[in-house]
C-alpha cells in the first residue's frame, strides 16, 4: 500500500487504465439511464456522458490529452463500426434495393440542404467567414469533416465541435419532430437522421429501430462520400 | 470472435490501402464497410467463402456487438468538445442556434423528399 494516496493518484492520473474505465463506466450509468426512460431522447447518453466526464476532468484538473490517451481505444472503434454497418444493410439488402430511389434522391436533395441551410443561416448571423466555412461540413462524419474543413481553410477543431453537436441535436429533435410530422415510415425517419446528423444519429436510430438503424447508417457513409464532393462547390458558390 | 474482428479489421485496413493508394478522397471505413458487403454477397454464391468469420455468423455476431454500442464510440471525441468550449464562447449562442436551425430544416426536407418519392413509386408500381 502506497503511504501518500496523493502519489497514488498522481500516478494513476496519467495512465490510460484510469480514463478507459472512468469513459466505460460513466456511459454505462447514462446508458442504463436512457433505457430506464425508454430512450427519452432528452436523455441522451453520449451527451451527458461528455458533460460528466468533461466535469470530472475539469474538477480533476486533467488535461483532454491525458483523458484521451484511455478513452484512444474507444475512439479507435469508430472505424470498424462503420465497416461493421455491412452486416445490417446485407441482411436488408432487399428492403434497401426496393427504396433505392427514394434513398438516391433524398440523399441529394438532404446533401444540399445539410450545406446551403447552415452556411446561409451562419451568415445570416452574421458569423465570421472562417467560423462559416468550418461548419459547411457538419452534417457528416468528424474525420471526414475535418478533412474537408482544412481544404476549405475553415478551422478544423472548430469543425469537430459542430459535428458533434449537430449529431447530438439530431439525435434529440428527430424522434419528437417525426411524431409531430405524422412520419411512420421507419426507412425514412432513419434515413433522415443518418443524413443530418451522422453517427450519432445513427445510434439513435437505432436504439428507436433496427430497420430505422439500417437506413441511417447508409445514409451517413454516402453522405460522407457526396458531402466530400459537393461541399467546396457549394461553398464557392454561397460564400463570397 | 477474433477471426470476426479480425476480418472487419482487415476491410478497413484494405479500404486505407486502396483509398490512399489510389489518392480517392473516400474515408477508409466506408470503403471497408463496402468490402465487407461485397463479401458477404458473394458468400451466398461462392461456397467455400463460407468458412471461419464468414462460415457460422461471427461476423454478423461481432459487427452487432459493436453496434450495440455505437453511441459509446462517439464519447471520447465528444468529451473533446467540452474542452474546447472557451474556443466558442465567442460565438457559441449563435452557432448553436444555426446548428439547430440546419439540422430541422435538414431533417424535414430528407424525410419528406424520401416519403415523397416512395408515395409516388408505390402509385406507379402497384403491389
Amino acid at each position: 500500500m502506497n503511504a501518500d494516496p496523493f502519489s497514488l493518484w498522481v500516478y494513476l492520473s496519467q495512465t490510460p487504465l484510469l480514463w478507459l474505465t472512468v469513459t466505460l463506466l460513466v456511459y454505462a450509468a447514462t446508458d442504463a439511464v436512457s433505457q430506464a426512460t425508454g430512450r427519452n431522447p432528452l436523455v441522451n447518453p453520449v451527451l451527458h456522458a461528455m458533460w460528466i466526464i468533461g466535469v470530472f476532468l475539469w474538477a480533476t484538473g486533467t488535461s483532454y490529452t491525458t483523458y484521451f490517451g484511455g478513452a484512444q481505444f474507444v475512439h479507435f472503434l469508430l472505424g470498424p463500426a462503420t465497416v461493421a454497418l455491412a452486416v445490417p444493410l446485407y441482411e436488408n439488402r432487399k428492403l434497401v434495393l426496393a427504396a433505392i430511389l427514394p434513398m438516391a434522391l433524398a440523399l441529394v436533395v438532404g446533401c444540399v440542404t445539410a450545406i446551403v441551410s447552415v452556411v446561409w443561416l451562419a451568415q445570416l448571423a452574421g458569423l465570421p467567414e472562417t467560423v462559416v466555412l468550418s461548419l459547411a461540413p457538419k452534417s457528416v462524419t468528424a474525420g471526414v469533416a475535418m478533412g474537408i474543413s482544412e481544404s476549405l481553410r475553415g478551422d478544423p477543431s472548430l469543425t469537430a465541435v459542430a459535428v458533434i453537436l449537430t449529431g447530438i441535436l439530431g439525435a434529440i429533435i428527430v424522434s419528437p419532430l417525426m411524431n409531430r410530422l405524422g412520419i411512420r415510415d421507419y426507412r425514412a425517419r432513419g434515413f433522415a437522421v443518418g443524413l443530418a446528423s451522422h453517427g450519432i444519429g445513427t445510434a439513435r436510430a437505432f436504439q428507436v429501430d433496427a430497420i430505422a438503424g439500417v437506413f441511417a447508417g447508409i445514409a451517413m457513409s454516402l453522405n460522407a462520400l457526396i458531402t466530400a464532393l459537393l461541399v467546396p462547390v457549394l461553398v464557392t458558390l454561397l460564400v463570397r | 470472435m477474433i477471426a470476426s474482428i479480425g476480418l472487419i479489421l482487415l476491410c478497413q485496413l484494405a479500404g486505407e490501402v486502396i483509398a490512399r493508394g489510389l489518392g480517392l478522397p473516400l474515408p477508409s471505413p466506408v470503403l471497408g464497410l463496402l468490402l465487407l458487403f461485397v463479401l458477404l454477397v458473394a458468400r451466398d454464391y461462392i461456397k467455400p467463402l463460407a468458412r471461419g468469420p464468414l462460415g457460422n455468423g461471427g461476423v454478423e455476431e461481432a459487427s452487432k456487438g459493436m453496434l450495440a454500442h455505437l453511441s459509446l464510440l462517439f464519447v471520447p471525441a465528444g468529451v473533446g468538445v467540452i474542452q474546447q468550449l472557451d474556443m466558442i464562447t465567442a460565438h457559441g449562442v449563435a452557432i448553436m442556434l444555426v446548428l439547430a436551425g440546419s439540422v430541422l430544416i435538414t431533417l424535414v426536407v430528407t424525410v419528406v423528399t424520401f416519403v415523397v418519392v416512395a408515395r409516388l413509386l408505390s402509385m406507379w408500381v402497384p403491389r
